[in-house]
């Protein structure tokens, strides 16, 4: 047990990365299904006891092959961070039982070890990215797990798959470039990599025109890839052409790593210097913060195919997150960690709703899913629970993060921002309409009435989640004093 | 007033340079190969600026030996090298994705491929 409890940060990224290259080996579909979805739980497990661990003993510092920082490569693990490990593993040991059926439907038998194979490569690039203290290492993490994204939203059955995944390489090759040059920059002058140290080194070169850019150039390359307003293009064909269950996994994680990573840059990189508030950027980052939240829930309404359009939500969910992480204070900053963690939640439900979906009547069309609330009920039910967390309706968790982000706008004398909140959510409550009136008030066309379910090895994960969204919508103390201690760890570097 | 060496900079016009051509070769190129050309050479101008700020005027290499006081940076130089191997893994997929467009859509050509798809909606 001593081994496991003190190599535990390390062991959440290798376990994954080293089981990913078995199923090149096996190749056998069933077997790497089998072999990923053990890994999968194991992981999961793996990253609730570091929780615990953080939890009770505080932060983790781990220094791989006992190199101690700023020299070697340390892992760092706050609670924060710690979050972050239990979502992305979570949602993996949920989606890697829903793939089989999923995958099966939607990608040729001979390439499925490699779906199985990328996405435990793309999980232990999510993870790395969460633990790392190490600023390079982090570019690196990113990559691994951007690489094996673009793979699988390439393994799409639809031909749109391959030009949404060149697109997205494309820009998200240029974000990761855009980071590396801002860190090579703040290297130059503080000659560390050791986030850290670098915090410690930061302020006394904080003026410095070398360090604006790096900022700029590091917030810019983050802002691509966690698609922030108006840096989203690639997300909404990426979603949309991927397969179900790669979207449902993407969706839940990969935008709300990469918001981890910034804050991670922000709050400790450059945590002594307070970025926003020096160099008087909270406004503007407020502002395409709000943009987003309007743009993308506006776009999501007229939208007629319903993974665009949870696509579209998703730039509008991304907007709250930074919205909170801008307000700068800890309820509102609370609000924005907690709506990583809930978002995953309710998008990684509804993406896998949505893949219900398209498993029976192979389309995900607004128009085809007409009459699918007498169709395929549980499925609908689904939809529209996993649809009401995103308007933010009591009980659910969309209400519990958009209820801190209030307090935390109303908390800094922002009421008009508070104002905006609540405006938006209204905006969510029309797409989501859309979708209902759809599914329960059309009459499916003529030939498609017969009652079809999706199969229970799909609603069931779909169900786990969706319960997960509710019970921590219903019980949210424990994430609420998860996100608060995170939120004033962050917020205590800067003051 | 600050005076500026002559070559004091250079190194850092040369890497802004070629990371415009790059940033350029990718937005105004329609053929996608020239556009993962493009990102090769923004990616590249990266490397030169760190393997330029690693260089320090008459260090040699980080050798522990006698005479050898001042050397240059070796980290940087390690880091690329891990950029690198990033960079080839980024290129070698994006050509393989865009030998698969060619095959499905006949073309490499983004207006094309893009009126292709508008049609197909």
């Amino acid at each position: 047990m001593t081994f496991l409890a003190e190599h535990i940060a390390v062991l959440v990224v290798i376990v994954p990365l080293m089981a990913a290259p078995f199923c090149v080996l096996i190749r056998n579909s069933a077997v790497t299904w089998g072999w990923a979805t053990t890994i999968g739980v194991i992981n999961f497990f793996l990253a609730c006891l570091l929780l615990q661990q953080v939890m009770a003993e505080g932060t983790i510092v781990y220094n791989q092959g006992d190199w101690e920082g700023p020299w070697g490569i340390v892992y760092h693990i706050d609670e924060l961070g710690a979050l972050v490990v239990v979502i992305v593993s979570a949602i993996a040991a949920i989606v890697f039982p829903y793939a089989k059926q999923s995958i099966e439907r939607e990608i040729p038998v001979e390439r499925h070890y490699l779906a199985y194979c990328m996405l435990l490569l793309c999980m232990a690039g999510l993870i790395g990215m969460a633990v790392t203290g190490d600023a390079f290492n982090l570019f690196v993490f990113l990559e691994i797990s951007s690489l094996a994204t673009y793979v699988l939203i390439a393994l799409g059955k639809d031909r749109r798959a391959l030009t949404a995944a060149l697109r997205y390489l494309i820009l998200g090759t240029l974000g990761a470039t855009f980071y590396v040059i801002g860190l090579g920059m703040i290297y130059m002058m503080t000659g560390s990599l050791n986030m850290v140290d670098m915090a410690a080194l930061l302020p006394s070169v904080q003026h410095t025109g070398t360090i604006h850019v790096a900022l700029a150039f590091i917030v810019v390359g983050f802002g691509l890839k966690l698609a922030m307003f108006p840096l989203h293009v690639w997300l909404p064909n990426a979603y949309t052409y991927a397969p179900s269950a790669m979207t449902a996994f993407l969706a839940a994680t990969a935008t709300k790593v990469a918001v981890y990573a910034l804050i991670r840059l922000i709050f400790t990189v450059f945590g002594d210097v307070d970025p926003l508030e020096t160099y008087g950027v909270r406004i503007a980052v407020m502002t395409l913060a709000i943009a987003g939240m309007f743009a993308g829930s506006l776009i999501a309404i007229y939208q007629s195919n319903v993974k665009r359009l949870m696509a579209y939500s998703s730039v509008a969910q991304v907007g709250y997150m930074i919205l909170g992480i801008s307000i700068g204070n800890a309820p509102a900053m609370a609000g924005g960690i907690i709506h990583m963690f809930n978002h995953a939640l309710m998008k990684g439900a509804l993406f896998m709703a949505l893949g219900c979906v398209y498993y029976v009547i192979g389309s995900v069309k607004l128009e085809d899913m007409a009459g699918l609330g007498k169709r395929m009920p549980l499925t609908a039910a689904a939809i529209v629970a996993g649809g009401f967390s995103l308007i933010g309706v009591p009980l659910t968790v969309g209400f519990i993060s958009k209820f801190y982000l209030v307090e935390g706008a109303l908390a800094a004398g922002m009421w008009p921002v508070a104002l905006l909140i609540m405006m938006s959510s209204l905006l969510a409550v029309i797409y989501v309409w859309r979708v209902v009136e759809i599914m329960y008030f059309r009459s499916p066309a003529i030939g498609s009435e017969a009652r079809t379910e999706a199969p229970l090895s799909l609603l069931v994960p779909t169900y786990i989640l969706l319960g997960a969204a509710f019970w921590f919508g219903i019980d949210a103390t424990y994430t609420g004093d998860v996100a608060m201690s995170a939120a004033q760890t962050l917020l205590g570097g800067s003051k | 007033m600050i005076e500026y060496e002559f070559p004091g900079l250079l190194n850092y016009w040369i890497v802004f340079l070629l990371m415009m051509i790059g940033l350029y070769i990718v937005i105004a190129h329609e053929n996608l190969i020239k556009k993962i050309v493009g990102l090769n050479v923004f990616q590249v101008s990266v490397f030169v600026f760190y393997i330029s700020l690693a260089k320090i005027k008459g260090g040699t290499a980080p050798i522990i030996a006698d005479g050898i006081e001042v050397y240059s940076n070796p980290l940087p130089h390690v880091l690329i090298l891990t950029a690198i191997v990033v960079g080839v893994a980024m290129t070698a997929l994006g050509l393989a994705l865009v030998v698969r467009i060619q095959e499905s859509f006949g073309t490499i050509e983004d207006d094309e491929v893009r009126e292709i798809e508008e049609r197909q909606e």
